[in-house]
């Protein structure tokens, strides 16, 4: 079962923690928000994703199933 | 000057209780100040940001850990009677139960912002965050309660421990209500002014209060426990 | 503009073959020039609402199965912009454990756009059929009919029809609610519905849970345009065939149209999916003045230069290696007076004005394109220009809650793509005589709404 990182982009606030404990998956635009690499972890990032998730001030970083649907 | 309190002297879980307690504070008042610096984002490249939140996080549960020492070396101290309850449910104590039970405010406080804190995901960032502005309560409790509950409040390293922490928190709430003026201009003109309040209060009490005479007495402890003097006269026991 | 006038047009494009009787109007057959169809002659036109699934739960499914399975083979897609298949929408809803509510979106935030008004306020009775029929089919009890704020008289019909279908006590179960929603572009996202509708403002919210899965009073919501219920409506009465007898294969049926702009009779027209543009507007009267260039799809859509107008078919399918597509029916036709420079900047102003202002990258992103979009009108962007813009829609895309930013990219850049030689000029001469005109994109001052809803309009 292969897990990515996805941003609520709405519950972000630009803190930034995510980007320097997952620099493989996540880089910050010129304005501090976080663009997500969503492609499927590899095994040996889970584990910094999920230091990740858990440091953001605001709950924004979300840890999900990487086959699930994304429809606006 | 100390009251002399007994044939044997302050036993070692006074000390430690005493001392515990004094850290507690000084672990409270990091905590808060990086809080602000958390919120505020400040960061250097040898200190990212995920360096000084998880201090942060690690300093709170550090000072609980304090507390949980401080409360239980209390409770063990046979010189006055306090019991586990009266270090959670607040006034119910016979030991200066005011300022006793002023800890037990502040204790249940923090206990519900490190609760929410490690439930974090269960619950909306909004309710999380009402919750966490408690401790802008509880930090100002603490003080006092130290103050109100210590017999030697007024030995110079407590108080010189106690500037200290009032000169970084005072900085630290100032910069939080400072920085980004005039957004939300009533909570932060409110957080102003309550921190003025607080600080007129404390230069106004502690002359006469803990630093006053007979305040071991004035504070609530029983009679059985005051020491015999002169000066005192056996009027029915403690307020 | 003029106010709606609707009338239909029975063009049909290159592609599809004669028939003997008119095939349009279908939605807008019968339709007054003044005031809606009583429920009277609204039955008089398309005839009964259609048998209800009845009381027992058995064939309640299968009469539910048989609404759904025939829109299924019309291959009925969404007409509010994003031309979902509407079957699967049902059929999604329908599979939801806990009992359904039905939002006939009539929010129609876009600015050029008059054909979901023009439908409740002289065809309500249309729009309510298929909702109730929708909300049969799914299981809902409750149909929410959302019409914008400012439609007055699309309010008042819809009571009118609503108090109607009470008086004759049609016994049909789900009852109907009416409700205003704030009029700002993005308030009738799907989401941004359902965030109203449950006490929040109209504003986008993070999925999932999407509305069909969680909407309403945290309900599984059906969320449909009324333009969609309308067909809806009708192929429960005539069936799949029928339905697919206009059209194409990909996209059958017809859709409705609000021509607007250099044209000599702006209206909501009908048309049926492939319909050549050059036909509707002749429909329209023929176009008043050369024409630059046609917005087809609204200001989440595209731009066709002039020159390319005469080959273009109004299908999706046509439509999109011109990189537009019909989205919610809007056909704005630009004369050769405006300046294509001048109109971009300021719709990119708007677009970015009217952004919920929730996530990061839309907020500066959106500033920053209206930002350079002004520096090239005004010949002061420098040579770097078309790097940072290509820049900020990668920054864009993708990266809001909504589709707002993806959606606002496109005009802006096939603008780019279709006037290069009028922003060239501008890079070289600064702004033009035309810039000074005002402008002719309906670009009205509406500020996105904090308002929460207070109560329901009326009940029923």
């Amino acid at each position: 079962m292969s897990q990515r990182v996805r941003v609520n982009p709405i519950a972000c606030e630009a803190h930034g923690m995510c980007a320097e404990l997952l620099p493989e998956r996540i880089t910050l635009d010129e304005w501090g928000y976080p663009i997500v690499d969503e492609t499927p972890l590899h095994g040996s990032e889970v584990a910094h994703a999920l230091r990740a998730v858990r440091a953001c001030p605001t709950l924004a970083l979300l840890l999900e199933r990487a086959g699930d649907e994304r429809r606006r | 000057m100390s009251y002399v309190l007994g044939a044997a002297g302050p036993s070692v879980y006074w000390y430690l209780t005493r001392s515990t307690g004094a850290v507690a504070l000084l672990l409270l008042t990091l905590a808060i100040v990086l809080g602000v610096v958390d919120v505020e984002r400040w960061s250097t490249p040898s200190l990212p940001r995920f360096v000084l939140d998880s201090l942060h996080r690690n300093v709170s549960l550090l000072a609980l850990a304090f507390l949980v020492v401080h409360i239980l070396t209390s409770v063990l101290d046979s010189f006055a009677s306090i019991s586990i309850a009266d270090a959670l449910i607040p006034f119910i104590g016979s030991y200066r139960p005011f300022w006793l039970g002023l800890g037990a405010v502040a204790f249940d406080l923090i206990l519900a912002v490190i609760a929410t804190s490690l439930l974090r995901a269960r619950m909306g960032f909004s309710t999380w965050r009402a919750v966490h502005w408690l401790v802008y309560a509880s930090w100002p409790i603490a003080l006092v309660h130290g103050f109100g509950t210590g017999s030697d409040a007024s030995s110079t390293w407590l108080i010189a421990l106690s500037v200290l922490c009032i000169a970084m928190v005072a900085v630290a709430v100032l910069t939080r209500v400072l920085v980004g003026w005039p957004e939300n201009i009533r909570v932060r003109a409110a957080a102003l002014i309550g921190t003025g309040a607080f600080g007129l209060f404390i230069a106004l009490w502690l002359p006469s209060g803990p630093l006053g005479s007979e305040w071991a007495r004035r504070s609530g402890t029983p009679a059985s426990l005051l020491p015999h003097s002169a000066t005192a006269k056996s009027s029915g026991g403690a307020p | 503009m003029s106010g709606p006038t609707a009338t239909s047009t029975g063009e049909r494009s290159h592609a599809s073959t004669q028939r003997a009787e008119p095939a349009l109007p279908r939605l807008l057959a019968g339709i007054q020039p003044r005031g809606a169809l009583t429920l009277d002659e609204h039955v008089a036109v398309h005839g009964p609402l259609p048998a209800a699934a009845g009381r027992g739960r058995r064939r309640d499914r299968q009469h539910a199965a048989t609404l759904i399975s025939e829109v299924a083979r019309a291959g009925l897609l969404g007409h509010g912009g994003a031309a979902f298949p509407t079957a699967t929408k049902m059929q999604a809803v329908a599979g939801a454990r806990r009992r359904a509510i039905v939002l006939a979106n009539g929010a129609e935030g876009e600015p050029a756009s008059l054909k979901d008004r023009t439908l409740l306020e002289s065809l309500p009775h249309l729009v309510l059929d298929g909702a109730i029929l929708a909300a049969e089919a799914i299981g809902a009890d409750e149909v929410i009919v959302c019409v914008c704020e400012t439609a007055h008289e699309a309010l008042e019909s819809l009571t009118r029809a609503v108090d109607e279908r009470a008086r004759a006590a049609s016994g049909r179960a789900p009852t109907l609610n009416l409700t205003t929603v704030p009029s700002h572009y993005v308030a009738g996202q799907e989401s941004a519905l359902v965030n109203y509708l449950s006490g929040g403002p109209a504003k986008p919210t993070f999925t999932p849970p999407m509305p069909f899965q969680q909407g309403v009073r945290r309900r599984p919501t059906l969320v449909n345009n009324v333009e969609t219920l309308a067909h809806v409506a009708l192929i429960a009465r005539h069936g799949a065939r029928w339905f697919r007898e206009l059209g194409t294969p990909g996209q059958p049926g017809s859709a409705l149209v609000t021509l607007s702009g250099a044209v000599a009779h702006p209206g909501v027209y009908e048309i049926e999916h492939g319909a050549s543009l050059s036909s509707l507007i002749a429909a329209g009267g023929g176009s008043t003045a050369r024409v630059r260039g046609a917005l087809v799809g609204g200001y989440a859509g595209a731009w066709v230069a002039g020159e390319l107008l005469n080959g273009v078919a109004l299908s999706d399918e046509h439509l999109a290696p011109h990189g537009a597509s019909l989205g919610a029916g809007v056909v704005l036709l630009l004369s050769e007076d405006a300046c294509p420079v001048a109109e971009t900047a300021r719709l990119a102003a708007w677009l970015a004005g009217q952004s919920a202002r929730q996530c990061g990258p839309c907020v500066h992103g959106l500033d920053a394109l209206a930002g350079t979009l002004d520096e090239l009108a005004a010949g002061t962007a420098g040579s770097g220009a078309a790097q940072r813009i290509d820049r900020l829609a990668s920054l864009v895309a993708h990266r809001g809650a909504c589709g707002h930013p993806d959606g606002a990219l496109n005009p802006i850049l096939s603008a780019l793509h279709s006037f290069q030689a009028e922003f060239a000029d501008h890079a070289r001469h600064g702004l033009c005589e035309a810039c000074a005109r005002p402008g002719e994109l309906p670009l009205p001052a509406r500020p996105v709404s904090d308002a929460r809803m207070r109560t329901a309009v009326s009940q029923r």
